[in-house]
């Protein structure tokens, strides 16, 4: 076969990758470099013609010559990178030193959603996950909607568990800034039949002196299901669901009795201390329980103010403080620290 | 409440330990906020019988004390001045203790050693006395310890009662749910007024002759009175020890017989001094409206004619009923006979007059949650027995009892079926009826459905539902079986509208702003500040702080105020934003105000970028980004900022933002003053309901053109009043399809562009979707983008 050079022999001939180097190595300016390369790889070039060609060749020799098209092609463009790259060290050398990252920024920088609104939106994706829907309501209420229909009548004493601030408009005590948000499962129960499955998160109000547990204003989310057939045993499950999605698994719930003039049988909710896995620490008072909030089965005569029949349907309601919540997962102290808007604080979470 | 369980045992025999009794208390609704066990930091004093009091050699304010304390004498050196010989005190010697971890030592006072010390109420941890040293009963045998002796040995549970359980505020109401419980005998006894010296032949020698009229028996269904003669004075110590455990103060013997039986059998009573009751006789009436009394607590109190009194025959005020004593008929060290009072009065009236004045007590916290109407003599019983125990008490036999429409037991039909679907349990009739009869509720029948009679003293048992409850507290609400309901219903998870909140919150967080929470009750000089009307506020009527009287008409007045307390924390560069409610008066016809949501950011102070660049101060620009930001971010068709001078901000730095031609708030620079820090303050104030109203630009694909883009710049020399925006407008209209963009890229003032005119430069992108533009195409356009400027807003092209 010597001395008979095929035509694929002679441009593999062409592909001289030594002095390929050299050339690269010569160019001492990225123009130059690009001139280079250009001479190397582009149209016009060697590689190219002898890429050109290979379809008019022999079936057999196809892929060697290919393979040697590529494979030069491929080193060549490295040695040009590395060459570049070199270059471009060397011209930032000479333009200055490098940038020291730690020196600052323009300053850009994402803000912050307020940690109420980062723990109303956990809970409420908690519930919406499940299927529930997100009701909202008026914080200016009246006596109808906030303690009458819930059934708390007039001089009851248990409007005196919740201490209200009332406004300069209506009859005296007619209109009251809303002391939870149940006013809201009022409204909905008169504007949609059941099945109910919703929750109402929002701001309410009590006229009471500050404290660190205590704000005249603080945030609660309600839940309230309504449907033929709900029992106590799908609040006692519910709450557990609530628990296990909100702490985690691990975390136990209790349910204990209670009083509350809209629900009946009423029990406050409790979860084992997640700081201490219940054995007793100070954020629980050495209980091994925090009490998060109050639940029940939907009283007959709420349902009895809104027109739907009690022998037909039955539902339950729950309640927690959304700062309260905060609290205790992020251990926030006091509850004015959310109202105080200090920066310091905002940027924490 | 709180109960001591030597109390509770005295009626069910509970053998659990107190922390099990906790949490049995805490299962049946009665939530133990506390247990105290008040002798247990008590160790090792003991009774001993002072033997000799001496001078101090030394110190003319001490004396040697010689005690004998059972194994033997030893000399104590003490301050105290009640000191005598024979007395019994409580001896802390060497080695005892005491509450707040105190361990006695003995040691040198004033050159004389001291074998530790004799305690004062306070240092037994028994009230605040310290002055005096405690005197023991005479009777105490010496060296037994004192915890023994006081009686401190005992457990205290402090239960929050919720307001349903009135009967749950004595101590046999709780007994009774502790014996039903545990499933063992709860025995009250009846009161035995003849043992001591309750009712006797002396009773009966007493002038008994009183008259009781009821004026207003809807108010007062029941009045019982009981004459007895008495002796009065301290009351002994079992009784003073179990007063100051249940957390009451002893008083004298008869008046601590009325709180004893209060705290025993929940039921209120009143004692009158006989002989200082005109006309030895009662009235119980309405008060007239402005009639003036004078309160126990020596306030006088206007009263109204809802108001329920007790009167003496001469209807002068006795007492404001079932709250407070009024008159000058209360016992005194004087008093030799008493009309013991022991009523029913209607809750709803209690609960009336006590919170129109303001006036709790003991009594009317009862009253107001309803006793047990039945119970009303038996308590009086009890409370003569004890007057003959403790106050050498007489009665008279005579009982005048006004109660002519006994209370009636309500009857309730019990569906076990109906109890059975509520709790989410299978329960036979028989399960259902074992829960509710150790409670004293009354079943007939043995059907699925029975009849179910609750006791006199359970008032909040009135519906099926009730007994439900009764039922699951029985059954242990953590014996029910947890399921999940079956969501079902076609509204589920968020609203467009919230979704829309959601990314607003989220895009302006993007923008580097934090999110405040404000309190939207603020002062009325917030809203004055920022130049807002106060025409239209909503005021709170009650509140307890000046500077939360009135609902925030906008948002801003809270950022402000935000900007200011950062500022003072040493931050006063800050960026922040909210979202909320705000209020206004109500449109006429309605009630309750209008809420819209509002948003609001207010940037403060610099913009940090040292070292990098320098500093900037805020401005107007940086909220004008936040609302483009905004229209982009929501994809609003038609969202503008228009100049407009808007009270509260800064003259010539302020726009109106409007959304499809409506304005919705507004926007621009604040006086810096108001932040208290000594940069500039931007705001913007939006209605973000009326944002989130406005018309979406359609999402239509546009496919982006293949051919390239041709540029022109052109600077024109306009007036003042001439705005960029204007400009922009005509030079996009005469551009038509072919304009991509037109932006300012220079603005320009001084000389060349002449007094009251400025140069304004635009930079304008023309790209066609179908053809690579010519220069002709470009040439043209140019022409006409000049000649729209020229005549629209008589701007002169620069050359």
């Amino acid at each position: 076969m010597s001395g008979d050079d095929t035509p694929a022999d002679r441009g593999h001939q062409a592909l001289d990758l030594d002095a390929a180097r050299a050339a690269i190595a010569a160019a001492d300016t990225a123009d130059a470099l690009n001139g280079v390369a250009r001479a190397l790889l582009a149209k016009q070039s060697a590689v190219a013609t002898l890429k050109q060609s290979i379809k008019s060749l022999p079936a057999e020799e196809r892929p060697v010559v290919g393979r040697a098209v590529s494979e030069f092609t491929r080193a060549v463009q490295a040695v040009i990178d590395d060459r570049r790259a070199e270059l471009a060290r060397a011209d930032a050398a000479r333009s200055g030193p490098s940038i020291d990252f730690t020196l600052g920024s323009h300053g850009r920088r994402r803000g912050h959603l307020h940690l109420i609104t980062q723990t109303q939106r956990e809970l409420e994706d908690v519930f919406v996950a499940l299927g529930y829907q997100v009701a909202e309501g008026p914080e200016v209420e009246d006596d109808w909607h906030n303690f009458e229909a819930l059934n708390f009548p007039p001089d009851h004493p248990a409007r005196a568990m919740q201490d209200t601030f009332y406004v300069e408009l209506g009859e005296p005590e007619q209109v009251l800034l809303r002391t939870h948000t149940s006013p809201v499962q009022i409204r909905l129960m008169q504007a949609q039949s059941p099945p109910i499955f919703a929750v109402t998160p929002g701001r309410v109000y009590r006229n009471e002196a500050p404290s660190p547990r205590n704000s005249s204003v603080f945030q609660q989310i309600e839940g309230l299901v309504v449907d033929r057939g709900i029992t106590f045993g799908d609040l006692s499950g519910t709450m557990a669901a609530f628990t296990a999605a909100y702490f985690g698994e691990g975390v136990e719930s209790r349910l204990l009795p209670s009083f509350f003039p809209f629900t009946e049988p009423s029990a406050e909710y409790g979860v084992s201390c997640p700081f201490c896995d219940g054995d007793g620490c100070r954020v629980c008072s050495h209980t091994g329980w925090i009490e998060l909030g109050g639940c029940g089965m939907v009283d007959p005569n709420v349902f009895l103010a809104v027109g739907i029949d009690p022998e037909e349907y039955s539902g339950f309601a729950f309640g927690f403080g959304i700062e309260r919540m905060a609290m205790i997962k992020h251990g926030v102290q006091p509850i004015k620290t959310f109202y105080d808007s200090d920066v310091r604080f905002l940027e924490q979470y | 409440m709180r109960a001591p369980l030597s109390w509770l045992r005295e009626f069910t025999p509970v053998e659990a330990e107190p922390r099990a009794i906790a949490e049995v208390f805490d299962q049946l609704g009665f939530e133990v906020e506390a247990i105290s066990e008040p002798g247990r930091d008590i160790g090792g004093v003991v009774a001993a019988r002072v033997v000799a009091v001496r001078p101090h050699p030394d110190a003319d304010r001490l004396r040697l004390v010689e005690v004998a304390y059972g194994l033997g004498e030893t000399t104590v050196v003490c301050g105290a001045p009640n000191l005598t010989e024979g007395m019994v005190v409580a001896f802390a010697g060497e080695g005892s203790t005491l509450p707040g971890g105190i361990t006695l030592e003995a040691r040198k006072i004033r050159g004389v050693t001291s074998d530790g010390m004799l305690c004062s109420p306070a240092e037994l941890g028994l009230g605040e006395d310290h002055d005096g040293i405690l005197e023991l009963d005479a009777e105490a045998e010496i060296g037994v310890d004192v915890v023994e002796v006081l009686g401190l040995d005992d457990v205290v549970f402090d239960l929050a009662i919720t307001p349903n359980r009135p009967d749950a505020m004595g101590i046999i109401g709780l007994a009774r749910e502790l014996a039903a419980h545990y499933g063992i005998p709860c025995t009250i006894p009846d009161p035995d007024e003849t043992t001591a010296s309750g009712v006797d032949d002396r009773g009966a020698g007493i002038d008994a002759a009183i008259s009781v009229t009821i004026e207003a028996p809807d108010r007062c269904p029941r009045y019982l009175a009981r004459v007895v003669s008495v002796v009065m004075g301290e009351s002994p110590a079992w009784m003073a020890r179990r007063l100051t455990l249940a957390g009451m103060r002893p008083i004298s013997n008869v008046v601590d017989v009325t709180n004893y039986v209060l705290l025993e059998r929940n039921q209120p009573l009143h004692a009158f001094d006989l002989d200082r009751l005109a006309g030895r006789g009662i009235v119980v009436r309405l008060a007239h409206d402005g009639e003036r009394i004078e309160t126990l607590d020596r306030v006088e109190r206007t009263l109204t004619s809802g108001d329920l009194m007790i009167c003496d025959a001469d209807r002068g005020p006795q007492a404001l009923a079932g709250i407070m004593g009024s008159g000058d008929s209360e016992v005194s060290e004087t008093t030799t006979t008493i009309l013991v009072e022991a009523a029913y009065f209607d809750p709803m009236g209690i609960a009336r007059t006590s919170k129109r004045l303001g006036l709790r007590s003991e009594s009317s916290h009862r009253f107001e949650r309803g006793i047990d109407p039945d119970a009303v003599a038996t308590a009086a019983a009890r409370a003569v027995a004890l007057l003959g125990e403790v106050a050498e008490g007489h009665a008279s036999p005579e009982v005048i009892d006004d109660y002519p429409r006994p209370h009636q037991r309500p009857h309730i039909t019990v569906r076990t079926a109906r109890v059975g679907a509520l709790l989410g349990v299978a329960l036979t009739p028989r399960e259902v009826t074992d829960a509710l009869t150790p409670l004293g509720i009354d079943v007939t029948g043995d059907g699925p459905d029975f009849d179910a009679v609750p006791p006199s003293w359970r008032p909040d048992l009135e519906r099926e539902i009730d007994l439900v409850e009764e039922v699951a507290r029985r059954i242990g609400l953590d014996s029910i079986p947890r399921t999940l309901p079956n969501v079902t219903g076609e509204r589920r998870g968020l609203t467009p509208r919230q979704r829309d909140r959601r990314l607003v919150a989220d895009l302006l967080v993007g923008l580097g702003l934090f999110e405040a929470v404000s309190v939207p009750l603020i002062a009325p000089g917030d809203v004055e500040r920022l130049g807002l009307g106060t025409d239209g506020l909503v005021h709170a009527v009650n509140s307890l702080r000046v500077d939360e009287s009135v609902l925030r008409p906008a948002i801003l007045p809270g950022l402000v105020a935000a900007v200011a307390r950062n500022t003072a924390y040493g931050r006063p560069d800050v960026a922040l934003f909210e979202m909320g409610h705000v209020f206004a008066a109500p449109n006429t016809g309605d009630l309750l105000p209008d809420e819209p949501d509002h948003i609001a950011v207010v940037l403060a102070g610099l913009v940090h970028r040292r070292p990098i660049e320098p500093d900037r101060p805020v401005d107007v620009y940086d909220v004008t980004d936040v609302v483009t930001a905004l229209g982009e971010g929501l994809g609003l068709a038609a969202l503008e900022v228009t100049s407009a001078d808007v009270v509260g901000f800064v003259s010539g730095r302020s726009a109106i933002v409007t959304v499809d031609g409506s304005e919705i708030g507004r926007v621009g620079e604040l006086p810096s003053d108001l932040g208290d820090g000594d940069g500039p303050l931007v705001a913007l104030e939006l209605d973000l309901d009326a944002l989130l109203d406005g018309t979406r630009r359609d999402r239509d694909f546009q496919s982006p053109s293949r051919f390239p883009a041709s540029h022109i710049d052109l600077a024109f020399v306009l007036d003042e009043s001439v705005t960029a925006g204007a400009v922009i407008d005509t030079l996009t209209a005469a551009g038509g399809d072919l304009v991509e963009s037109v932006t300012v890229f220079d603005e320009f003032r001084g000389d060349a562009a002449g007094p009251g005119r400025r140069s304004l430069a635009f930079r304008l992108h023309y790209r066609a979707a179908d053809r690579t533009l010519t220069d002709t195409d470009v040439a043209q356009l140019r022409g006409r983008a000049i000649k729209a400027v020229t005549s629209a807003h008589h701007g002169d092209l620069r050359g």
